[in-house]
């Protein structure tokens, strides 16, 4: 198991700007299997998507998002595992099946255009 | 599988007064002794599309085997994050027209522009650190991120008209100012950028222009040509500049590619008990036409057997549950992962080609989520598996 380190953030947040797009948020535990993260200008398209996947995840024990205020824009999400993997790998896991995912419907909806076999006038 | 409740685990139950088991519950630890853990491989055979129809402007689907948030975030990013081209600034030369200049604007703004978005580039702000500034010398605009349109108009009197004749469109050269109006203006090497043949009036510049896939692509122009932009009379002119940059929906309506984004799920009947021959038609009437139908019934000898023809047509109105002799013999559902997508494009984009666009929107979140997670974070990359 691995720590989340508390300066790791601060490191990275002056040289790229990109960096600023997620952040620690108080609240995690000392092993980094709970944390919540503030993610900015994302908005429900990718926080439920992520919830969805992550929560998907059987080592993951809690997962939820929320917008604390809709003039900002902000999203965090909390993630809590049960200790085999950090909330950041769960987070990273939770990505890379999500962008699987979107690269299954792309794939199938190419196929099927191709395909053809639908109505092609106005309803 | 059934639940406790009668209704199969995905359906979403339609209630006389409200909906139940409305959200997704296959998760991992949720039912003892099944396995709901992500897998590519179980999602990929579950995954059911069809495209039930494609016209020029609108494609309507079914995709079948996803979760709502999945469903959710293609049709939020087709409304407010597939990038267009709209009209942004208006330049008002001459404006003597019923219309304010401001409310004009606006209006210009909104009309559909069919120029492919891929092909322009994002305009970047002018300040530092992309602040907006307003000030000479700072604008970024070039042939690549802008495209002009002209529109001047002057509405005159027609000559040999009848004394009696009282239909302004008649009586006068451009009465009403359509979109038809609105004409493009080529700036620098915009038929490169745009993959469109080499304007007469523009010099060759010895570099080969040959079209991509063997085509050119048509000019930018107003989606639709009939779009009335204002009402002119003798003596009134309209002179204008009109530019053009790339933009998404979240900031402003006038640049999303679609007219609607939107899906239901797929309505389920399900009828519990026969229903007695003489209340058959009544039955049927509770429904859209196409929805029940009534077939041969040998105890009856007549048309009344209730059988559903075809959920689909359903409304979900839920006229059936108001009476009190069908309430308890049908139930009513819709299936929770069956989305019926329909979509209608603006023009900017073919129809087919916005879920693929959405999707790709879809991937560059994700990839900058990673990329920032892993500089944020960088002792914690993951194990790959």
């Amino acid at each position: 198991m691995s720590e989340v380190d508390p300066n790791a953030m601060d490191e990275v947040s002056e040289q790229e700007f990109d960096a600023d797009k997620i952040k620690l948020l108080p609240g995690s535990s000392e092993d980094g299997t709970a944390a919540t993260f503030q993610i900015i200008d994302e908005d429900h398209t990718l926080g439920n998507t992520l919830r969805y996947v992550i929560m998907k995840n059987p080592e993951v024990e809690f997962c939820g998002y929320s917008i604390p205020h809709p003039s900002e824009n902000k999203m965090n999400i909390r993630i809590q595992t049960y200790g085999n993997i950090s909330s950041v790998e769960a987070l990273h896991q939770g990505l890379d099946n999500l962008s699987e995912l979107c690269t299954v419907i792309e794939t199938k909806f190419s196929e099927k255009i191709l395909a053809g076999g639908y109505l092609a006038e106005e309803p | 599988m059934q639940s406790v409740t009668g209704y199969p685990r995905n359906h979403v139950q339609v209630l006389p007064e409200r909906i139940g088991a409305v959200a997704n519950s296959d998760f991992p630890g949720h039912y003892p002794g099944e396995d709901h853990t992500w897998s590519l491989d179980k999602f990929k055979q579950n995954l059911t599309l069809r495209v039930d129809r494609l016209t020029p402007s609108r494609i309507e689907f079914d995709l079948i085997g996803i979760d709502a948030s999945i469903a959710n975030a293609l049709r939020r990013i087709c409304i407010a994050e597939v990038p267009t081209v709209a009209i942004e600034n208006v330049y008002v030369y001459n404006n003597t027209s019923i219309i304010q200049d401001e409310v004009f604007a606006h209006r210009l703004g909104l009309v559909p522009i069919k120029v492919d978005p891929r092909r322009v580039k994002w305009k970047p702000l002018p300040g530092p650190d992309g602040a907006r500034v307003i000030s000479l010398g700072a604008d970024t605009s070039n042939d690549e991120n802008t495209i002009v349109f002209g529109l001047t108009v002057d509405c005159t009197r027609r000559s040999n008209v009848r004394r009696d004749e009282t239909d302004p469109e008649k009586l006068y050269e451009n009465a009403s100012v359509f979109s038809s109006k609105i004409e493009w203006q080529h700036k620098g090497r915009q038929y490169k950028h745009l993959n469109l043949p080499r304007p007469a009036d523009v010099a060759d510049d010895g570099m080969p222009h040959e079209p991509e896939n063997g085509v050119f692509d048509q000019p930018p122009q107003p989606a639709v040509d009939d779009i009335l932009l204002t009402k002119l009379r003798p003596g009134q002119s309209i002179n204008m500049l009109l530019y053009c940059v790339k933009g998404i929906g979240r900031t402003h309506a006038k640049w999303s590619p679609v007219a609607t984004a939107s899906y239901r799920l797929l309505p389920h009947i399900e009828i519990l008990e026969d229903i007695p021959p003489h209340l058959a038609t009544k039955f049927q009437q509770c429904f859209p036409p196409g929805v029940i139908d009534l077939e041969y019934d040998e105890r009856t000898g007549e048309n009344t057997k209730v059988v559903v023809a075809n959920a689909r047509l359903d409304t979900v109105s839920r006229e059936v549950l108001r009476h009190e002799e069908f309430k308890d013999i049908v139930r009513l559902s819709r299936i929770r992962d069956h989305f019926i997508y329909s979509i209608e494009s603006t023009g900017a984009y073919k129809p087919e080609d916005l879920l693929p666009e959405a999707i790709g929107v879809m991937q560059t979140k994700i990839s900058d989520v990673e990329e920032s997670l892993k500089k944020a974070f960088p002792n914690h990359m993951p194990k790959k598996n």
